[in-house]
């Protein structure tokens, strides 16, 4: 596959041109020059150059972070569970984080995201840890059984934190809906740092485990007799997903859709070797994350829209038409 | 005559049922193996144990000498390779990308393909006749050739046992005898030890060198085809009453079946 180094080359070069646009646009839109120089230039005294600096650069690292994040957590899912329709969602980590910041902000009274991230990293570790336990890690692994396992949990996940919602007061609600939609707004270095230390392990772990998942989706049997250790890679995939789709959750609120579709386009173009799967599979969901998050900026002047619901806005059409028009790449 | 891999009274169970109870079995090294007996005998749980898929209740499996549980998991996939019933072909998967995948024992985390990776490969492909199939997309291929490219994979990792789970199943008779005859290549020619577990039982007879007979989870009879299956036997094991003639090719012992003995009443 020749075209493989290309497709990296062309996603990079399209993520570079992104991050400059995500720098320029806006409420109040900023001349490329005036960005140029915020970024290489830096005046402390220029208001535009502080709106880049504080504002747009760590909102556009965000983007990629997350970006990348649930990238490559679906690509894992997807592989280990061998269902071309996993998302990490279904690990019940996203239900797990949504529980945990919806009581930081009722019981705890914690408004502000830098830390109720926190809490949200907790409760995605914890929902995503009982999954792994609850499907059999220890019982050989079966797929069904874990997705199972995720649905179940996220259903009681979803009941508790409405509950918790339903019983408190207005300001609670209206704090959780904003985290609820998925925004990468008003993120400062506070997010972006620890989230992308975290991104790095997960990622780290994940292009380790490539080879290892390559004899994994062969079949449970197959890939055993090549030499996988199940509960070696269960559990690292397992870590791999709840320390990267926990932090973009944490961080960035639930956005569904990427880290299903991403994985899909990425085999599409590189065919089934993960050791190109999970690289390019994260740059594509990075650029779907990072460009759904510029588009938001501009579609609906003077406010925005959160890139939770720009991804699903975007993607929806788009992994439809993919779906009724092309092979559909299965795993 | 030594043993590269032996069963010592093993009892198999799947989630407490108990499926095979204390069965001693030994592979003789250099021979090819087939173990047969009626539907759920537990031939092919058997199989899986001899692998390392399936731990036993009580007894062990011994690999050169030394427990299986004792060796690291990538060591026993470099000795012992399993070709099982069900498997995965990843969508779009070429066929040289699928025996590579072969390789997956002998490759650290940050090696690289190497030389010899590449040499196995090439080999096993030429072996099993998929070389000119090599950029081709498993999917596209027929059911024979398939099967070929399964075993080109397990032959890639380079295993002197080689563990084959009804290997002929799905194929036509002409399919199945080019992967026996396949088998028998591999085993006379490259000296690879193989145990099958086959539905067959002329095939069986043909292919054998050693024959094992399963019944309700224990082994009734062991040896050369021409010893084992008798009248007798057939009639005891497969509730199958038969005559027994001279296979005019290969001159091994040849089934005829007369009547099943089954009452279904």
């Amino acid at each position: 596959m020749a075209r493989r180094p290309l497709v990296v080359v062309a996603s990079v070069a399209l993520l570079a041109v992104l991050a400059l646009l995500s720098f320029a646009v806006g409420t109040k839109p900023l001349a490329p020059s005036t960005t140029w120089d915020a970024v290489f230039d830096f005046d402390p005294a220029n208001a535009d150059h502080l709106l880049v600096r504080y504002l747009r650069l760590p909102r556009t690292a965000l983007a990629l972070v997350v970006g990348c994040c649930l990238g490559v957590a679906g690509a894992v899912m997807q592989a280990l569970t061998r269902n071309a329709l996993a998302d990490p969602g279904i690990l019940g980590v996203n239900a797990g984080a949504a529980a945990a910041i919806a009581a930081a902000i009722a019981f705890f009274g914690v408004t502000n995201v830098t830390s109720y991230m926190w809490f949200g990293l907790l409760g995605a570790a914890l929902a995503g840890l009982a999954v792994f336990l609850l499907g059999g890690m220890r019982r050989g692994s079966s797929p069904v059984r874990l997705v199972l396992a995720g649905a179940a949990l996220s259903i009681v996940l979803l009941a508790l934190t409405q509950v918790i919602i339903v019983n408190s007061e207005e300001t609670v609600f209206d704090q959780f809906r904003h985290w609820t939609v998925g925004s990468l707004q008003g993120r400062g270095t506070g997010v972006v740092l620890p989230v992308s230390l975290l991104a790095l392990v997960g990622v780290g772990t994940a292009f380790g485990l490539a080879k290892a998942l390559n004899a994994v989706v062969l079949g449970e049997e197959v890939g055993r007799s090549l030499g996988t250790d199940p509960v070696r890679v269960w559990s690292l995939t397992a870590l791999v997903v709840i320390l990267t789709s926990g932090a973009a959750t944490a961080a960035a609120g639930p956005v569904g859709f990427v880290g299903l579709t991403a994985p899909h386009l990425a085999r599409f173009v590189t065919g089934p070797d993960h050791r190109w799967v999970l690289p390019v599979s994260m740059l594509f969901s990075a650029i779907l994350v990072l460009g759904a998050d510029v588009l938001g900026r501009v579609v609906a002047p003077p406010g925005e829209v959160g890139v939770g619901i720009m991804v699903a806005l975007i993607g929806g059409p788009f992994f439809v038409y993919l779906v009724r028009n092309r092979k559909l790449v299965q795993l | 005559m030594s043993e590269l891999l032996a069963a010592r009274e093993v009892t198999l169970a799947y989630d407490g049922a108990t499926v095979a109870r204390d069965v001693s079995v030994a592979v003789p090294a250099g021979r090819v193996t087939v173990i047969i007996g009626p539907n759920a005998c537990g031939k092919t749980t058997l199989l899986r144990a001899l692998a390392r898929l399936l731990a036993p209740k009580s007894g062990n499996v011994v690999l050169d000498g030394k427990d299986i549980r004792r060796y690291g998991t990538k060591e026993v996939a470099r000795r012992l390779g399993l070709l099982p019933q069900a498997m995965t072909a990843p969508f779009g998967i070429t066929v040289a990308d699928l025996v590579a995948r072969g390789r997956f024992p002998h490759q650290e985390l940050f090696r690289q393909w190497s030389p010899a990776d590449e040499e196995a490969v090439q080999a096993a492909m030429r072996l099993t006749r998929v070389t000119a199939l090599a950029e081709r997309e498993v999917d596209e291929l027929s059911g024979g050739q398939r099967q070929r490219v399964w075993l080109a994979m397990v032959l890639a990792q380079q295993t002197p046992l080689m563990l084959l789970d009804e290997p002929t199943t799905y194929l036509d008779i002409a399919h199945q005898l080019d992967v026996l005859e396949l088998c028998r290549k591999l085993n006379r020619e490259e000296g690879r030890t193989l145990v099958m577990v086959l539905h067959d039982l002329n095939q069986a007879a043909r292919y054998a060198d050693h024959l094992v007979v399963m019944k309700d989870g224990a082994v009734v009879a062991e040896g050369a085809p021409a010893d084992v299956l008798t009248v007798e036997l057939l009639a005891r094991t497969f509730a199958l009453e038969a005559r027994i003639a001279t296979d005019p090719v290969s001159s091994t012992p040849m089934v005829i079946p007369v009547a099943s003995l089954e009452r279904h009443d």
